[in-house]
């Protein structure tokens, strides 16, 4: 690089271009605080089956094998909108009836979970597959 | 070595290294559970090995960009380490804590472990890569506290040079978008946009300040080539990477809730993206190429340039195939995610710190470069290594490909399960290219050992 473009100035560019593009993702963070309510399906909190599902869901490592709104592992079925693929008595009947035991398939653990633990995840799935995700995915299937 | 408490280092790359080796063997057994589902079922369940997979990954780089501190910075500032007793006490408790969380995962079932370590105090656990227990995750920060501490206090008292001050901005950049991992709201759009503030604004944000200087402080000592130089170009690179990186987060937000803005913003700034990590090759080869001395470690050369190279690749190309909203609809959540983050994990992290252990481990040992022979050996890891993750990441592209085609586009989708059957041929092959990287990473720690004829430091 030539001798007028100087480490200064390079180190002032760095400076200036990291705190603006911080501002700027801040500005950006500020409107969507805004915008999420209307979005998220966030009055669906006050019910505490939904806050108890997603304990639930996090403390037996749910997102190791699945995906939820396409994040997580890539190793068992997005879950994101189970609910409206097999609705909620599918739900509870898998999840009760698991490891298949099937030989050489992919296997679901057992989690002992009572029936007032199902209902709770069933509540946090349907809040989850009701988020206005711009339509994604593509098709029922995940 | 100029100073001799650049040698505590040295405990923090064979940690490093020892978990290295424990993230590619778990990783080779989900490898095979992904053709034999039921391989290790009940003990090991897939999420189980996952977790240890990702967590030994993200601790050992850790650990890695901690000992490549501890090197650099000393000798950057021109001045002792102000505590390397409180280095080496950090290292045990971070390597404690490591093995007791591993062991945690494998031991119980994740839901008891949950309970044991108090979750619903303070509840942190069960989000991708922050699986760690509450405690665990204050023990990081208890440790990341005394390292920044340490370190700061070495900096303030020495000269403060372009190198040692970006990577001290990475560092407490690193430490600070940590605590967004306490951040755990019941409402999921949230809990899931602030999860990235952690995992993006780490690796495409404060991590590549990070990989940018400890690349830099290599390059100056291979090369020779003028500091001033040098420093330019990292500031000119990490100006790219935040200006990209940061709105760039917005690439994560088409889908889960967000509002739709962020297609755009996302879009357009994350295809920018991949100008940093070019940048970053054209800065190393031009680096050598102008070289002003024969440097007798070629072998932290050759791992710098390919820094550079699969960086590029990894992060910058398969970021970009994925990135844009219109493609990321029909490949978010895919195998496509899956190839492009282990070869960007692989060509930017795993081989910036490999490339700082390669240089300094030597010296350590009170040589310049290791003999011939150990060189040698050491090249042809780099090779195993890095053809092994090129294919592991065409394979996973091709059945990204399938996956997306059959599941996605298709005017008659299949299910999850009949998709992934139909591509385990892809999957098989994969497992192939990972055996391969494991002989890679027995063949780099043989090359440790590899005696000859060696200069002294």
């Amino acid at each position: 690089m030539s001798s007028t473009f100087t480490t200064s100035a390079a180190r002032n560019i760095f400076y200036g271009g990291a705190v603006f593009s911080f501002l700027l993702f801040l500005a950006l963070t500020f409107r969507t605080e805004q915008v999420l309510p209307q979005r998220d399906q966030r009055a669906q909190l006050d019910n505490p089956q939904v806050v108890a599902g997603k304990r639930i869901w996090e403390n037996n490592n749910c997102i190791g094998c699945h995906t939820l709104l396409g994040e997580g592992a890539y190793f068992a079925p997005e879950l994101g909108n189970v609910y409206k693929r097999r609705g909620p008595d599918f739900i509870k009947a898998w999840i009760k009836g698991q490891p298949t035991g099937v030989p050489g398939r992919r296997q679901m653990p057992q989690f002992n979970l009572t029936e007032q633990e199902l209902d709770d995840m069933v509540a946090f799935l349907k809040y989850a597959s009701e988020i206005n995700t711009a339509k994604w995915p593509p098709n029922i299937e995940g | 070595m100029k100073y001799t408490s650049q040698a505590v280092a040295k405990p923090y790359f064979i940690g490093a290294m020892g978990l290295f080796v424990a993230q590619v063997l778990f990783g080779l057994i989900m490898g095979l559970q992904y053709v034999i589902g039921d391989f290790l079922f009940p003990h090991i369940p897939f999420n189980v090995a996952r977790m240890v997979h990702t967590n030994a990954l993200i601790v050992w780089l850790l650990m890695g960009f901690m000992g490549s501190a501890y090197y650099l910075v000393p000798e950057e500032a021109e001045t002792e380490l102000h505590s390397p007793k409180l280095a080496l006490i950090l290292f045990w408790v971070f390597l404690i804590a490591a093995a007791l969380t591993v062991i945690g995962y494998l031991a119980v079932p994740y839901a008891t472990l949950a309970r044991i370590t108090g979750n619903d105090l303070l509840p942190t656990m069960g989000r991708e890569f922050l699986e760690q227990p509450t405690i665990t995750k204050i023990g990081i920060v208890i440790v990341a506290l005394g390292f920044l501490y340490n370190l700061s206090m070495t900096f303030l008292k020495g000269r403060k040079t372009a190198i040692n001050t970006v990577l001290m901005i990475g560092l407490w950049g690193l430490a600070i978008f940590f605590l967004f991992s306490f951040y755990n709201p019941h409402n999921l759009v949230k809990d899931k946009f602030y999860w990235w503030w952690v995992v993006h604004l780490w690796v495409e944000g404060v991590w590549e300040l990070i990989l940018g200087a400890i690349l830099a402080f290599v390059l100056i000592k291979v090369t020779g080539v003028d500091r001033e130089v040098i420093e330019k170009w990292l500031y000119v690179i990490i100006t790219l990477a935040l200006v990209s990186g940061m709105v760039g987060t917005g690439h994560h937000y088409f889908w889960i809730g967000a509002p739709e803005f962020w297609q755009w913003w996302g879009s357009v700034f994350s295809a920018l993206e991949p100008v940093p990590f070019f940048a970053m090759t054209l800065f190393a080869f031009n680096m050598v190429n102008r070289r002003r001395r024969e440097h007798p470690n070629r072998a932290a050369t050759l791992w710098a340039l390919g820094t550079g190279v699969m960086a590029f690749l990894g992060a910058g190309v398969w970021g970009f195939l994925h990135t844009l909203a219109p493609v990321n609809f029909y490949t978010h959540g895919t195998q496509i995610t899956a190839a492009h983050g282990h070869m960007a994990f692989y060509g930017a992290y795993v081989m910036v710190v490999i490339t700082m252990i390669s240089y300094s481990m030597p010296l350590m040992r009170g040589r310049a470069a290791n003999s011939n022979k150990a060189q040698v050996v050491e090249m042809w890891a780099f090779w195993l290594m890095t053809v092994a993750m090129v294919f592991i990441t065409l394979f996973l592209t091709a059945a990204g490909i399938l996956q997306v085609w059959l599941q996605r586009v298709s005017d008659t989708p299949l299910g999850f399960m009949a998709t992934q059957d139909q591509i385990s041929l892809f999957y098989w092959m994969r497992e192939v290219a990972g055996v391969v990287f494991l002989i890679g990473v027995v063949t780099y720690l043989v090359s440790f050992f590899i005696k000859g004829e060696e200069r002294a430091a």
